[in-house]
């Protein structure tokens, strides 16, 4: 890091420090956390209860999976944001910090959050949702990855629009699915493989597919961030 | 004046000669169109159709490059144009899904199927849905267009995804996805006889002109509307 | 004092909804100097404030900034201190934890002891470890005076400075304020004459629409 130059490195402290501070914030108060734990293990009891004796195909339960995925990332994502608009902290925020500091600190976060509710998610999901198995780990270990990325990088910049708009949720999740409609396709896709036991190549079309999604998006809020952000 | 009098009868032209030609097995006069096995007379629907759906596309792009010049430049006349064309593109996509689905129920047997290409016109359908509710969400002129600017940016970064990925890889009812024994289709590898390419191509320049006609009106409409509002 | 240290704003301009807030507005202060701004409520004095803050781009016109050459460079939103109605703490955390996330957001060092001075100076050492969602509302804007002024900025702005304070408050108020003018420069914007005792520019928005 000392061949970085100084204001990469304030930067970078800037970014880091926007991150904690939400980070602590939120195991302070615990509000998303909990609030999504509670959202996954409803939904999923829910389609527990729908199923009942009868399962699924295997395509049907690698969708449903990330149907509970995406919703939770409706309830929680747009928090980060949403939350500064609500205190009135954002002008705080636009004092004290460059816009590329808070959009990578609060991707960073929601990131976090994200990767956590998932891992409880596919747990849950795995252990409790009869007729889902995966034979092949590392195709399902590697898509949640970069599914919870996927979602952290397309969730936080749309979070960033509807918190600077004032509507808070309800519009969320209208202006989040078409772009996360790609991601989701390529992640339930990958799923399924999973389930079906393919080899980890056969994968790999929809791995570059994830990853140039991922790259594509966040290079792309990067550079709107700034707009979005300031008034 | 000139503008509206070609596209009169462009269009004139391109109605009657889509629905009006006769269909043959074996066409030997140059009015008569060619049977293509599996679509006969529904194949008229491809002048119609495609154009909808290209210019769904293409005024998604209208609207998207007028968002990055109004980001760019800050001035509110760019943010009227990006908001026509997305007006329209709405509107030619909400056509090109009903002649698509129309054209599904003949061909495959039911209205939709959620092929890869239909999944498509369906997202872009969302995707402008999401834009006029956004804009209807902010009040202050600036952060509207600022905001819908930032969104049909990146909504149009995801859109490639769809319209060129994903076909690719998930077999599709649509010519031209993975599985179709025909190859690229009848579109793409101009496998149309010269008098259909004729017309074909005619419609989609009479639409294109169609387009830009509507988006110039539009765009005038509304910059009276603001000058009003302002004088009043 | 920092000799060479100096804001100047020319023909600035802005608009809102196509409405004119203010337009020709022009002014410069050096170090030393007090800028006054006043204006009714709604003339766009908040607005101002943001635009000299840098958060707020004008519709036209230039803010220029320049830092004393005798001070190591800083970021240009490191040069500005702002206490406003609008400006919020952040209320789940502490009146020191406020400070060091100010610091550590502004990629600046935090010193412990430094920040428990400026707490002193304030009225607010007591309390310093409470979180601020249990202030009243006088204890809240002396932590914002605190908040405003830990990365010791060049600039401070003022706007509204003696809202929610009673006379103790206000006499600390009065020390920044003194304090600042001997070591850089003091905006305040307001519309009670009283708040403020010299200046040497003056801004009125009421002109200005």
């Amino acid at each position: 890091m000392s061949a970085a130059s100084p204001s990469l490195r304030l930067f970078l402290r800037s970014t880091g420090a926007v991150f904690l501070k939400d980070l602590r914030s939120e195991l302070r108060t615990r509000y998303a956390v909990s609030a999504l734990i509670m959202f996954v293990v409803t939904t999923i009891s829910i389609i527990l209860f729908s199923l009942g004796s009868e399962g699924a195909s295997t395509d049907a339960l690698s969708g449903m999976l990330w149907v509970v995925v995406f919703f939770a990332a409706m309830s929680g994502l747009s928090r980060t944001f949403v939350m500064e608009e609500e205190r009135g902290t954002t002008l705080t925020l636009q004092l004290l910090a460059p816009p590329g500091a808070v959009f990578f600190g609060k991707l960073l976060f929601n990131f976090v959050l994200v990767t956590g509710v998932n891992a409880v998610t596919v747990v849950l999901y795995a252990a409790f949702i009869n007729g889902f198995v995966i034979r092949t780990m590392s195709i399902f270990v590697v898509t949640v990855g970069l599914g919870s990325i996927g979602f952290a990088a397309a969730a936080t910049v749309i979070a960033a629009i509807i918190a600077r708009a004032n509507t808070r949720g309800t519009l969320y999740p209208v202006l989040s699915f078409p772009i996360i409609l790609p991601l989701l396709l390529s992640v339930i896709d990958a799923t399924r493989m999973a389930s079906e036991g393919a080899f980890f190549g056969e994968a790999a079309g929809e791995f570059q597919l994830l990853i140039s999604y991922i790259v594509v998006v966040i290079v792309s809020s990067a550079m709107l961030f700034e707009y979005i952000w300031k008034d | 004046m000139v503008l509206k009098i070609l596209l009169g009868v462009l269009l004139t032209a391109v109605i009657v000669s889509g629905l009006g030609l006769p269909m043959s097995p074996h066409p030997q006069a140059w009015y008569q169109l060619p049977v293509i096995p599996g679509l006969e007379e529904k194949a008229r629907i491809i002048f119609f159709h495609v154009p909808t759906a290209w210019l769904s596309v293409v005024a998604f792009l209208t609207s998207m490059v007028y968002a990055i010049q109004y980001l760019r430049k800050r001035d509110l006349a760019y943010d009227i144009r990006s908001s026509a064309a997305a007006g329209l593109g709405f509107m030619f996509c909400i056509l090109a899904t009903i002649t698509g689905a129309v054209w599904a129920k003949f061909n495959w047997g039911s209205y939709w199927n959620w092929d890869p290409r239909e999944t498509s016109i369906f997202v872009l359908l969302l995707i402008y849905g999401a834009y006029f509710s956004l804009r209807s969400a902010v009040e202050t002129e600036e952060k509207r267009a600022t905001l819908s600017s930032a969104y049909s940016i990146i909504a149009a970064v995801t859109v490639p995804f769809f319209i060129f990925i994903m076909p690719r890889i998930m077999t599709g009812l649509h010519p031209g996805a993975k599985g179709d024994p025909e190859g690229a289709g009848p579109v793409v590898e101009f496998k149309m006889a010269p008098n259909m390419r004729v017309i074909f191509f005619t419609s989609l320049f009479a639409f294109t002109l169609l387009f830009y006609w509507m988006f110039r009106l539009r765009v005038r409409t509304a910059e009276v509307e603001t000058h009003n509002q302002l004088r009043g | 004092m920092n000799p060479t240290l100096r804001i100047a704003g020319k023909d600035l301009r802005k608009e809102f909804d196509r409405r004119t807030v203010f337009r020709d507005v022009s002014f410069s202060a050096s170090a030393g100097e007090t800028l006054l701004v006043t204006g009714r409520n709604g003339s766009g004095k908040s607005t101002l404030v943001k635009i000299i803050c840098g958060v707020l781009s004008p519709g036209s016109g230039t803010l220029t900034v320049t830092q004393n050459a005798d001070e190591p460079p800083r970021e240009s939103r490191n040069l500005f201190g702002l206490v406003s109605p609008y400006l919020q703490l952040f209320e789940e955390f502490s009146a020191v934890e406020n400070l060091s996330i100010a610091m550590g957001i502004r990629g600046m060092p935090f010193d412990p002891a430094a920040a428990d001075a400026l707490l002193e100076r304030v009225a607010m050492f007591p309390r310093r470890h409470d979180q601020v969602r249990t202030y009243s509302s006088g204890m809240k804007q002396r932590v914002k005076y605190a908040f405003a002024m830990i990365h010791t900025p060049p600039v401070l702005v003022l706007d509204e400075p003696m809202s929610n304070l009673d006379g103790d408050g206000t006499a600390v108020v009065r020390a920044v304020m003194a304090e600042q003018r001997r070591r850089g420069i003091l905006v305040v914007a307001t519309n009670d004459m009283s708040d403020i005792e010299t200046y040497d520019g003056r801004i009125d928005l009421n002109e200005r629409r």
